[in-house]
């Protein structure tokens, strides 16, 4: 656990999601579906991200401006700084004979950096819009469907699953794919276990999402 | 000394940050294992945020046999912050505790905002625990009550080592959007900045009625904020909520309360203890808002 004052290098729109892109400096990217607390300026607490890419030198989150912290870190300008924390949390296991990532709406966030780390196997995604499915064209691979059509229809039987997306969503790819890895979302203070807000039930108990997370087996 | 607010670190999961502090404090101990309070549990405010997390803990069994050798291990004191929901609760703990030489001292959490007050008074609960352990005893009281310094001299009479001020007060936030608590259980538990001219506040009536030894809490981001409470009456500064934002917190606290004594003229900054009193009478009014004169 490390953190860090970096550098914005990049800040672009994509639909309604802004790809915001910071200098590295001495962060390790970690492993996709491990995510970052990023400083949201002039608010009190900072921001879950996880990684969506990895760029030589930088690292790229994709942020969809939700609050007051999200829209503060979507203003941020090429030249300003912030603080970053991680990597943190457990990421998706990558020894997978036929992976199949599957995203709705901003939980596609991961799998960019995701698509790389597996050789860019096939995906789908499922958007509220077109404008939100804007955002496909930062997967390889990527069918992507839009509501009333739901993601779920586009997975087919036998793949290994790696899928980020609202809860509805994982619930429902956990019922079609019960082997599936699902990378969950919490609210959550601190990231690195202090604060206990991002508790989740787990095998029964709440346990905090940001030490036994964000990525669990569905079963 | 520089401590943590209690609930505001898991030494276990993060001990290098635990490492850079005087002394660890627990998350409050209860008699039985405790789930806490459904999700959603934290959520930011203008200045501040509130928490429900509801004493999660393993209850004094398993932090006894699993926690506490694990903490004990760290090299850096431990406090063990105790709670329940009765006066024998308190006791119970209090002496199961008593024969660990990894306890430092005990912190009787009496002022949780997030679960049933116990129905007995602060002043019972010292008393009980008094009888029960040798241990350091001190009582870490709620600002949300009418007569703080009351509290504060009940608890010294019933024998209180010392004072832990404050713990959080209750807050309320409504979803702008649905205008329904934010908050699963729907009331949290203020901290943050919003906290720090309270907890000022506490500091100084509770010096000026016991002269005890107070940790110092409630919305430090700086050594400046530090320093505030250790210029109100407090011997020791705990830090909360910053630690969630910035885990080296720690050592950037202390660093800058050394500079912002040395820029006051002090070479330490347990010189500025209580000096805010001094400045007070002279003025000719109290710190409890009384005039002198």
């Amino acid at each position: 656990m490390r953190r860090e004052r970096l550098r914005v290098v990049g800040n672009e729109q994509v639909g309604p999601y802004t790809l915001l892109r910071v200098a590295r400096g001495g962060l390790d990217p970690g492993v996709p579906g491990q995510f970052f607390m990023l400083e949201a300026p002039g608010r009190l607490l900072p921001r879950p991200m996880s990684l969506c890419l990895a760029p030589r030198g930088e690292l790229a989150f994709l942020v969809d401006p939700i609050g007051p912290g999200t829209a503060a870190l979507c203003a941020l300008e090429p030249g300003q700084a912030l603080h970053l924390l991680g990597p943190l949390g457990n990421g998706f296991a990558l020894d997978l004979q036929r992976p199949l990532l599957v995203g709705g709406g901003i939980g596609i966030a991961p799998l960019p950096y995701l698509s790389e780390a597996l050789g860019r196997p096939p995906a789908v995604l499922g958007f509220r819009s077109d404008w939100h499915a804007q955002a496909a064209e930062l997967v390889p691979n990527a069918q992507a469907c839009v509501e009333p059509t739901l993601v779920t229809h586009l997975i087919p039987a036998g793949m290994d699953v790696l899928a980020c997306g609202p809860e509805p969503m994982l619930q429902a790819v956990r019922a079609l794919a019960p082997t599936a890895q699902l990378a969950w979302e919490a609210p959550m203070a601190c990231g690195y276990g202090a604060c206990y807000g991002c508790a989740v039930e787990i095998e029964g108990e709440l346990k905090r999402l940001c030490v036994e997370g964000p990525v669990l087996r569905a079963a | 000394m520089l401590l943590n607010a209690s609930g505001c670190l898991d030494a276990l999961t993060a001990p290098e940050v635990a490492r850079g502090l005087d002394a660890f404090v627990t998350k409050t101990v209860t008699p039985l294992p405790r789930d806490g309070n459904t999700p959603v549990r934290i959520a930011e405010t203008d200045v501040g945020m509130l928490n429900s997390i509801g004493l999660a803990n393993p209850g004094i069994d398993r932090f006894l046999t699993r926690n506490l050798p694990q903490l004990g291990a760290l090299g850096v004191p431990v406090w063990v912050s105790v709670g329940g929901f009765e006066i024998d609760d308190y006791a119970d703990i209090c002496s199961r505790l008593d024969d660990h030489a990894e306890v430092s001292a005990i912190e009787l959490n009496v002022s949780c905002p997030n679960v049933e007050t116990p129905a007995e008074s602060a002043a019972q609960i010292v008393s009980a625990s008094r009888l029960a352990t040798r241990k350091p005893l001190w009582a870490k009281l709620s600002p949300a009550v009418p007569d703080i310094a009351e509290v504060a001299r009940a608890a010294q009479a019933a024998g209180a080592d010392g004072l832990s001020l404050v713990n959080t007060i209750r807050g309320l936030k409504l979803d702008n959007r649905t205008l329904r608590p934010t908050l699963g259980p729907g009331q949290g538990g203020l901290s943050g900045p919003a906290l720090k001219p309270i907890a000022l506040a506490a500091v100084a009536t509770c010096y000026r009625a016991t002269q005890m030894p107070i940790v110092g809490m409630g919305g430090v981001q700086t050594g400046l904020d530090a320093l505030e409470l250790i210029a109100a009456g407090a011997r020791h500064v705990a830090l909360g909520t910053v630690l969630f934002a910035d885990p080296d917190a720690p050592a950037r606290v202390r660093a800058e309360l050394h500079a912002a004594a040395a820029e006051r003229g002090w070479s330490q900054y347990e010189d500025a203890y209580a000096v805010a009193h001094e400045e007070a009478l002279s003025a000719g009014t109290t710190l409890d808002g009384r005039s002198s004169v």
